[in-house]
């Protein structure tokens, strides 16, 4: 009885649904009619993302609150590239942000984005940060650092990045994928300075000292260090102010200590997260007032205090947290010449199996 | 009605042989030459099913069209590295999904079409619950639960005294059998669908007959009741091959090497667009191969239903209660792995995040999800009829090749498809653009790019595979006889659709919207690269919280889906059950009986 009930309920649930979902097919033909003839604001500016949007919407409504400009936005991690290539002149996009440094080499490439000649920009990013012929900016930076366990690598920690590869080391490693970007650039940054036969053993030191198969993001890393699965970890600066702002994940912050690898040679390894101003870029004033807007000090700070990354201007403090870790040297060897040894980099992780 | 007394005797007759259901050499022959229609009446079918054939595949065109160009040979790197491993591991996940699937599918499929059992009713149509759940969620959502910090490995270890890792074995879900699992979990869906529609079409006369003549019971599941589903279960067992293939989700984020994971690697990582569309190209001949064989191992087979008239429901057997037990616990797994133990762990998230998730505008992109997903259905369908029934009317060789090939959009992972739709589509509005400049001065700019056409044209490429599939399952079924004794009366291609095919397929129909609608609300890949500015979907959504390991702030989207994905869910198979049962009356009904007889002239 109760299922018969139960399906004259249902069948009830069933006609509702079935007007809804009628009502909801016209809405979707006025959603289309509107959206098929693609709005084009006199006042606005059209972005092209691989950034996500909850690290970017903030300053966007800024900008919007203080000259009126509208900002649209398409964020997808991969693809923009090749839809900004293939729309050509036509193309709707003004702005390509990027995540890390490989995307805007991949712009370069395809011949999709254009020179800025800006003087703000110039004063307010050092030349290291952006091309030298002016394509792309770099906007925050993030250091690559060690991650160790508190209460198990008090001792005998590792102080670079070479020292991941030693075999005392053995079974107490947590990495993410060695074909992801971070990893990627770090190992490009190694071929780059101590050439490819050198990385490619320096690389196969660490996958054997490797204490899990490679998985999961930065953060995964950290955690499976406070669970007591490994000791060391290799993660981008940034997610450290993400876990302390998780009261679950606290914790894991908690358990490690950060090293910034290299100090006493070349470095710690930095990516840059960045923009470029398109080829087609119909909104070209709008759009450069953004992109001078995004190095401002409101901007930088923002960047600065909602994911923790290092502003790429000098004027602009570091949080507080990230302030905390003191200074350190970077690797100031340019991304443009890191960027040319990607390719080989991710051939590299193939060839020692670095995933398997 | 002569004619559809013969095919029923036919039916009873080859069954006598022993499961050779066979329409074989001179029948079909006659049967083909009659239902094909003289090719000066009725050109305007097979026309518009080669344009618009031509249409769907111009993304595939694309892909194969990149895969000419790529920046640099991959094939010596990755021979001399991970081909092996990424082969390897592409053909075992395909082999295990595929088992898995199947086993789960057909056996449950066949508990609930021919026995009873307490719960029946339910798990009838609970046994969908999975299909709404898409694979990264499932894939997110259990390595929370097993991994080493999860709730059941600290369980065990607290209980256990266990300190590290080390101290003892737990299998890890991140590595290719969990891969396996995972999607078992959520594909096995479309197998069951297919599988239970085909069970329901099969007349009891049959099984009556096989009895009748001294068929054992087994021999009758596996000689007379499978052969005849078997069109329909290789339906939903090429859907779970291909979503297998083209998954990228589950993989990723498991970290396990497979082909389609080298595609985006070789793409995005060595930035070699061309070399990971070499991949993508080689993905689609193996896809092609596949169904080749396939349809090759039973090209001489053709089985058709009998007439709507002589259609009767096979009983149920009542089960005994230990028989019962078992039936239930089958029946259950799959629903409590695949939907239950999701949905559990995501509601909790969402009452946690609830605050925080509520700030976000998911109403908006809830109709977006819905409206998109309905529009992609309705068209998946149109083009589905579209090409089965050109197909029927004109099966030449051109015409089989084109169709089949438009089919297999399916098979490419979503966000080369992508690529492979901005291509063409650019490639139109720019000339558009370039002539409305050259003789009008004004610039048309982008007409279909970046807009929600494009979305849409995306689903249908990727997803009319399922429409089809479905659809020509169906109407493959119908004897060609029905089509003869129609159009002897003087009527039309267009009426005969119309009147006698589309209410006996209508079953086929529900089950392709359903489908089309439930993975086009699940589509993620395209509809990332694909969407016009600042558009959001409950998968896109889903994705940027999740793709930074944020499960909990997604949870309440990815919830939005599973409940909106099954509200389709419960209402088709609802109506396919009924739909069954009306035209499955011992006396049928007049209403049936009125649809499929025609008026004379």
């Amino acid at each position: 009885m109760i299922i018969i009930r139960i399906t004259i309920q249902l069948s009830h649930l069933a006609t509702v649904v079935s007007t809804m979902m009628y009502r909801s097919l016209q809405l979707a033909g006025v959603i289309a009619t509107a959206l098929f003839t693609q709005s084009v604001y006199a006042d606005s500016v059209n972005i092209y993302s691989y950034r996500q949007p909850f690290l970017v919407d903030p300053i966007f409504d800024s900008f919007t609150k203080e000259t009126g400009i509208e900002v649209n936005t398409v964020f997808a991690k991969q693809g923009l590239v090749e839809r900004l290539k293939s729309e050509g002149k036509n193309s709707p996009a003004d702005i390509l942000l990027t995540s890390n440094f490989g995307n805007l080499a991949a712009a370069v490439e395809a011949e999709v984005i254009q020179a800025v000649d800006s003087d703000v920009l110039h004063s307010r990013i050092p030349a290291e940060f952006r091309d030298p012929d002016n394509l792309w900016f770099g906007l925050t930076n993030r250091a690559r650092l060690i991650a160790v366990s508190k209460s198990r690598m008090a001792d005998g920690a590792p102080t670079s990045y070479e020292d991941l590869a030693k075999p005392e080391y053995k079974g107490k490693i947590c990495t993410r994928s060695g074909k992801h970007n971070y990893m990627v650039a770090l190992t490009a940054s190694v071929i780059a300075h101590a050439g490819l036969d050198n990385a490619r053993d320096w690389l196969a030191g660490v996958k054997d000292n490797l204490a899990r198969k490679p998985q999961g993001n930065d953060r995964a890393q950290v955690k499976a260090i406070s669970q007591g699965e490994c000791d060391i970890a290799i993660i981008n600066s940034y997610y450290m102010g993400a876990m302390l702002a998780d009261e679950e994940q606290t914790a894991w912050a908690k358990s490690i200590n950060l090293v910034f690898p290299n100090q006493a040679d070349r470095g710690t390894h930095m990516n840059i997260s960045g923009m470029a101003l398109t080829h087609a870029a119909p909104n070209k004033a709008n759009a450069i007032k953004l992109m001078e807007y995004l190095t401002s000090d409101k901007a930088q700070s923002i960047y600065a205090e909602v994911n923790h990354e290092y502003p790429v201007n000098p004027k602009v403090q570091p949080s507080e947290l990230v302030q905390s870790w003191g200074e350190f040297s970077y690797d100031s060897l340019s991304l443009a010449e890191i960027a040319q040894h990607r390719t080989e980099a991710s051939k590299l992780a193939d060839e020692v199996g670095y995933d398997n | 009605m002569s004619n559809t007394d013969q095919s029923g005797k036919r039916l009873l007759t080859t069954a006598s042989y022993g499961g050779g259901l066979t329409f074989e050499g001179d029948d079909a022959r006659v049967s083909e030459s009659a239902t094909a229609i003289p090719q000066r009446r009725l050109s305007g079918w097979s026309f518009a099913a080669l344009v618009v054939a031509a249409i769907v595949c111009l993304p595939l065109i694309s892909v194969v069209w990149l895969a000419f160009f790529p920046e640099e040979n991959i094939w010596p790197h990755l021979f001399n590295t991970v081909l092996s491993t990424y082969v390897i591991n592409t053909l075992v996940l395909m082999v295990g999904v595929a088992t898995g699937t199947l086993l789960i599918g057909v056996s449950c499929a066949w508990l609930v079409t021919h026995h009873d059992f307490p719960g029946r009713a339910f798990f009838n149509w609970a046994l969908l619950l999975p299909f709404a759940v898409p694979a990264y969620v499932i894939a997110y959502v259990y390595t929370d639960l097993l991994e080493y910090a999860g709730p059941v490995q600290t369980t065990l270890r607290s209980l256990f005294g266990w300190q590290l890792a080390s101290d003892y074995y737990f299998p890890s879900i991140r590595t290719l059998p969990g891969a396996i699992c995972m999607m078992i979990l959520v594909l096995y869906p479309y197998v069951y669908l297919l599988a239970r529609a085909a069970f329901l079409e099969q007349s009891a006369s049959i099984a009556e007959a096989s009895r009748s003549l001294g068929v054992s019971r087994r021999a009758r599941i596996f000689k007379v009741a499978l052969p005849m589903a078997r069109p329909a279960i290789v339906v939903g067992l090429s859907l779970v091959m291909m979503e297998t293939l083209n998954d990228y989700g589950t993989v990723d984020y498991f970290a396990v090497p497979t082909l389609t994971a080298g595609l985006y690697d070789i793409w995005l990582g060595m930035n070699n667009l061309g070399g990971g569309a070499q991949i993508a190209t080689l993905l689609l001949i193996f896809v092609m191969v596949l169904i080749g064989l396939e349809k090759s191992s039973r090209r001489n087979q053709q089985n058709y239903q009998p007439s709507a008239s002589r259609f009767r429901a096979s009983s149920r057997t009542r089960l005994t209660k230990s028989k019962s037990v078992a039936a239930c616990l089958t029946c259950f797994i799959p629903v409590l792995l695949g939907f239950i133990v999701p949905a559990w762990i995501l509601g909790g998230y969402t009452i946690t995040y609830l605050d925080e998730s509520l700030n976000q505008d998911f109403k908006k992109s809830a109709l977006h999800s819905i409206g998109l997903s309905s529009v992609a259905a309705i068209a998946a369908v149109g083009i589905g009829i579209l090409l089965s029934y050109s197909k029927r009317l004109h099966p030449t060789r051109n015409m089989k090749f084109s169709v089949g090939v438009a089919s297999l959009g399916y098979a490419v992972p979503g966000a080369v498809l992508a690529i492979g739709v901005i291509i063409p589509f650019a490639a139109f509005d720019n000339t558009v653009d370039a002539i409305a400049e050259r003789f009008f001065g004004i610039s048309t700019g982008l007409l279909l790019s970046g807009t929600v056409f494009a979305l849409v044209f995306a689903y249908t490429v990727r997803f009319l595979a399922m429409a089809y599939g479905s659809i020509n399952s169906s109407m493959k079924k119908i004897s060609p006889h029905m089509d003869d004794a129609a159009r002897s009366l003087g009527h039309s291609p267009g009426t005969i659709l119309r009147k006698v095919h589309l209410p006996l397929i209508r079953s086929g129909i529900l089950t392709a919207a359903l489908v089309v609608f439930v993975d086009c609300m699940k589509e993620l890949p395209a509809t990332l690269v694909l969407r016009p500015f600042n558009f959001d979907t409950l998968a896109t959504q889903v994705y940027q919280f999740a793709s930074d390991e944020l499960i909990g702030q997604s949870a309440i989207y990815a919830l939005l889906i599973v409940l909106v994905g099954l509200v389709p869910v419960i209402l088709l198979s609802v109506r396919i059950d009924r739909s069954g049962e009306l035209s499955t009356q011992a006396a049928p009904s007049e209403t049936t009986r009125q649809r499929i007889i025609l008026p004379t002239g």
